[in-house]
């Protein structure tokens, strides 16, 4: 098996699924119907975006699993996502300055795993930026409004990206595991991706009136399986009905 | 009996797939969407269907995946193969003339503009005539719809909101 192609294959999967939950949380709550819908909408795109990428992982694993058992049956120590997207929703704004971070992030990231020497590796990639960049749209037009609105929605959005901020650095890392695939031309490096995602985060925050804060001690662990407390409490909720009723279909 | 040519099956397999429809946009059959990618007939005459989803999360797919198989078993094909593949990318460029015809008679707005040309953001959208009255006067009400492929419009000229299919 190639223990690093799976490994890098969960660590995506990972993010889009975990996301794609978070997101999902908001149906029925959001603070408006075309919000709801949006938000709903990007939650789809994202467990599609996983169930490709885990089902990828699972047929490198060679091992008989599929997308749903490695989504379901895995526990917290063996989910490699991002910290980012396991935070909890808390309010509109933090939602949004987190899907905004991450949309920014996946739109250079596919685009540069498009051109992965795997081709099932880059027709994920080629797929899945397709829906980023319309995703990106979304979020980077709200948090202007959010920033550039009223005094609450500004200090909320900026309280936001100020907590977020220590959670971005995970995103270009470029451990043991993304090397060795960067050496067989399946990866970018992710250090790479770094300017070109500052350049379009800057841009929005500007638009926005938001500060950017600076970077410094970053937040690290989700892709090597250390996660905080929320991510178990998510996976609780996610995982229960498969968990209690094994191989349950209708 | 002789066995029917492999071009003959071809035809009698894309006619059958012409019977299959999106089961969220009623009217449009899923060869005109450019969802069916390809037949392919082996030696033996086994029968495989390629099909493509729109976008990754798009829940008619497994939908469309069953009604596929039951379309081929109608036709004879009772042991076809349905497989799913992800490249190249669909894209909205694959829906025909006569699909586009067919969404702006239900009402829904068909895709405008360069797919993949990442606008820029808070740059011009693309100008959406409206679906009911021609009017090229509309805004964009929220970039998403009741399914994954639509956003929502509304007509300035006679007040109708509509439906636009995401240009992607």
């Amino acid at each position: 098996m190639d223990q690093g192609l799976f490994s890098y294959l969960l660590r995506q999967g990972d993010s889009c699924l975990i996301l794609g939950h978070r997101l999902s949380e908001w149906c029925g709550h959001a603070p408006q119907l075309e919000l709801d819908i949006a938000l709903a909408n990007i939650a789809l795109d994202l467990t599609g975006q996983a169930d490709a990428f885990l089902g990828l992982a699972a047929e490198v694993e060679g091992q008989g699993r599929d997308a749903d058992a490695l989504a379901f049956h895995r526990d917290v120590l063996d989910y490699r996502n991002l910290l980012l997207v396991e935070l909890p929703n808390e309010d509109f704004g933090l939602t949004i300055a987190r899907q905004f971070l991450f949309d920014a992030w996946q739109v250079e990231f596919y685009g540069a795993l498009a051109r992965s020497s795997d081709q099932r590796v880059a027709a994920l990639a080629a797929k899945g930026l397709r829906e980023a960049t319309y995703h990106e749209r979304f979020s980077g037009e709200w948090l202007v409004r959010l920033g550039d609105g009223t005094d609450e929605s500004h200090a909320r959005a900026q309280a936001a990206i100020d907590e977020l901020w220590t959670y971005t650095g995970e995103m270009f890392e470029c451990d043991a595991l993304v090397a060795g695939l960067v050496e067989r031309g399946i990866a970018p490096d992710h250090r790479g991706l770094k300017a070109a995602w500052d350049a379009r985060v800057a841009d929005v925050l500007a638009e926005a009136t938001l500060r950017r804060p600076a970077d410094g001690w970053m937040q690290s662990g989700g892709l090597k399986g250390r996660h905080g407390e929320a991510l178990g409490h998510l996976l609780a909720e996610m995982q229960f009905l498969p968990r209690a009723y094994p191989g349950a279909r209708w | 009996m002789a066995r029917p040519a492999a071009g003959e099956v071809e035809r009698r397999v894309w006619d059958a797939l012409t019977r299959v429809h999106d089961p969220e946009i009623p009217g449009l059959d899923i060869v005109e969407m450019g969802v069916a990618r390809q037949v392919v007939v082996g030696r033996d005459g086994e029968v495989e269907v390629v099909i493509t989803p729109t976008y990754s999360g798009c829940p008619a797919m497994s939908v469309i995946a069953i009604d596929v198989g039951r379309a081929l078993a109608e036709a004879g094909f009772a042991d076809a193969r349905v497989s799913l593949t992800h490249s190249p990318a669909w894209t909205t460029d694959w829906l025909t003339p006569g699909a586009r015809a067919k969404l702006a008679a239900q009402g829904i707005a068909p895709p405008v503009g360069t797919p993949g040309g990442r606008r820029a953001l808070f740059g011009e959208g693309p100008v959406v005539a409206c679906p009911q009255c021609g009017s090229r006067d509309t805004e964009r009400l929220a970039e998403f719809g009741s399914t994954a492929c639509k956003a929502m419009y509304r007509c300035r000229s006679c007040a109708e909101p509509f439906h636009y299919f995401k240009c992607v």
